[in-house]
Order: structure tokens, then C-alpha cells, then sequence
């Protein structure tokens, strides 16, 4: 199986990059965009073959180390 | 004392730890491996700045997960004193050893220039060599040295004399202008500042060699 996992800051949590994202969309012109938020995106391959047992692996990784839940929010999706 | 210091791969103030303890205590200290499982014989740990394994996924983040730190953890828990500064503070807050986490510096700038900072708390093992309000200047050099943690934390950690340091001027965007955090059981200290590099006016300042005595003086 696969995993996506989506890591974001927490809402609230002080984005200084997505500040300088959003600075630099604006000074392109894109004067419509507000929010801009950016996070990281880790993908990886699971010996399972079962979904359920692929998402339980992934849960445990982000809590032992890929997400810090001090600052950080997780999703995971779980493909063939 | 028998003083260790922590080498990570690309620690770059592990040697500048170590010739501050040598001044402090007169001894050697052992340099340590990350990719050992086991301390030497010890009752003083530095984890030293720098930019352990690049920053990758996050700063301090692999390092906290490296062999040496299980036993860096089990000894804390024992009461050793640990210190960690800068790369070694993200390395405790990611170890779960100090609550809180370490973001990218609120300004976005790597922030490398020396500042001064306000001695919260006098009674620590780490800053008995400072009196209670002192101002003191360290130099910082890091680009995630924004402290965060939730209000119940910083409320915690003010209510209870954890506050160690804190900038005048901040610096970085943290909160509450925290530059330094104790544990609980205070024999663990986390400073974005670098007490080490001020040791010598050849430096630029002697603050740190009077936080390095300090040190040796609570031992």
C-alpha cells in the first residue's frame, strides 16, 4: 500500500513562510489571495497489503516521528 | 565533573561546548557519538548547536530519535543535568524532555548576532553564577528559534520559575520572550542562546565563561 501523509501547522500556529508565499503571489498580482498556509507532504511505500493495517503503521509513524503534535496536524490517505 | 558533549552529524558548536566546559572544570570533557547507544561514566550532558542531520523533517527532529538519546532521556530522568543549546534545545523539545517546539524565526531571517537577555531565574543549577534580574548578552545564530507552546504551558512553565532566560529585544518572535526553558525537576536547561561563545573579550564577550562557572560551582 501507499501512504500520503499532508502535514500542516496547527491552526493559529505562526506560518512566516506562508506569510512570504502570500507576499510573493501578491507582488505578482494575484492580489485576490489571503491565508496562505504551506505545509509538507511525505509519501511512502508499506509492505501491508491491508488498508486498515497500512493506516494503523502510518498513525503510529506520525506520532513516533514525522509529525510534531506541539505545532503540527496530520492526515494520512492510504492508496493501492 | 566529568562533563560529556553530544556529537551529532553536523553539530558545529560541539567543539566550542567542550572548550568552554575545559575552561569551566579544568577536564576534558568526552565527546560522544550519536550513533552510540551508551554514555560514558557522566553527570554533566551538552547537547550542542548546530544543524544536526541538515534540519531535515524538522530542527532537532531525527537527532531527538538517535541511539545516544535513549540514554541522554533515561539519564535526565535520573536527575543528570543536561543542557542544550540551540540545535541541542530543538533536539530536548522534539526528546519531549522540555514541553514546547522550536518554529522558523517569526521575521523569516537566520538571526546571527549577539543579544541581551534578562536571568528570569537565579536558583537554577544552570544560573547560579548570575543574580536574579541580571541582564547578560549571548550571541544567537539560528533560523528556528521561535519558542512556541500552548497558553497553559507558558503559563505553567512562568508560574513555575521555568523561565530561565529571556530576551529584552526579541529576537525571533517567541513567545513570551522566552530564550530559555528549565524541566520540572530542573536539572534540564534549553537555551536558544550561546553562552559558550562568549567565554573570551577575544570573542566578544565573557557572560558565558561566568554561566560555565556557575555550572562547576552548583556541580
Amino acid at each position: 500500500m501507499k501512504a500520503k501523509i499532508h502535514i500542516t501547522l496547527k491552526p493559529g500556529v505562526l506560518d512566516p513562510q506562508g506569510k512570504a508565499i502570500e507576499g510573493a503571489l501578491r507582488g505578482l498580482g494575484f492580489d485576490t489571495v489571503s491565508d496562505v498556509r504551506q505545509g509538507k507532504e511525505i509519501v511512502l511505500t508499506l509492505d501491508e497489503t491491508d488498508e486498515a493495517a497500512a493506516r494503523a503503521k502510518a498513525e503510529e509513524m506520525c506520532k513516533k516521528l514525522l509529525a510534531n503534535p506541539v505545532m503540527e496536524n496530520y492526515a494520512i490517505e492510504i492508496t493501492a | 565533573m566529568k562533563p560529556s558533549v553530544i556529537v551529532f552529524p553536523a553539530s558545529n558548536c560541539d567543539r566550542d561546548a567542550a572548550a568552554a566546559l575545559e575552561m569551566a572544570t579544568g577536564k576534558k570533557p568526552r565527546m560522544v557519538w550519536h550513533g552510540d547507544s551508551e554514555l560514558p561514566d557522566t553527570d554533566f550532558i551538552v547537547l550542542p548547536g548546530g544543524f544536526s542531520y541538515g534540519d531535515y523533517l524538522r530542527a532537532g527532529a531525527m537527532a531527538a530519535r538517535s541511539p545516544i538519546m535513549r540514554a541522554v532521556v533515561e539519564k535526565a530522568r535520573d536527575g543528570t543535568p543536561v543542557l542544550g543549546i540551540c540545535n541541542g534545545f530543538q533536539i530536548l523539545c522534539e526528546a519531549g524532555l522540555l514541553p514546547g517546539a522550536l518554529l522558523r524565526n517569526a521575521g523569516l531571517d537566520f538571526v546571527c548576532r549577539t543579544v541581551a537577555l534578562r536571568v528570569e531565574n537565579s536558583q537554577s543549577l544552570f544560573t547560579s553564577g548570575f543574580a536574579q534580574g541580571q541582564y547578560v548578552n549571548f550571541p544567537v545564530a539560528h533560523h528556528d528559534g521561535n519558542y512556541f507552546a500552548d497558553a497553559e504551558t507558558l503559563n505553567r512553565l512562568e508560574g513555575e520559575g521555568r523561565v530561565a532566560f529571556r530576551y529584552v529585544d526579541n529576537p525571533n518572535g517567541s513567545a513570551r520572550d522566552i530564550a530559555g526553558v528549565l524541566n520540572e525537576a530542573g536539572n534540564v536547561l534549553g537555551m536558544m542562546p550561546h553562552p559558550e561563545r562568549a567565554i573570551s573579550p577575544l570573542l566578544g564577550g565573557v557572560d558565558g565563561a561566568a554561566f560555565f562557572r556557575g555550572l562547576l560551582e552548583a556541580a
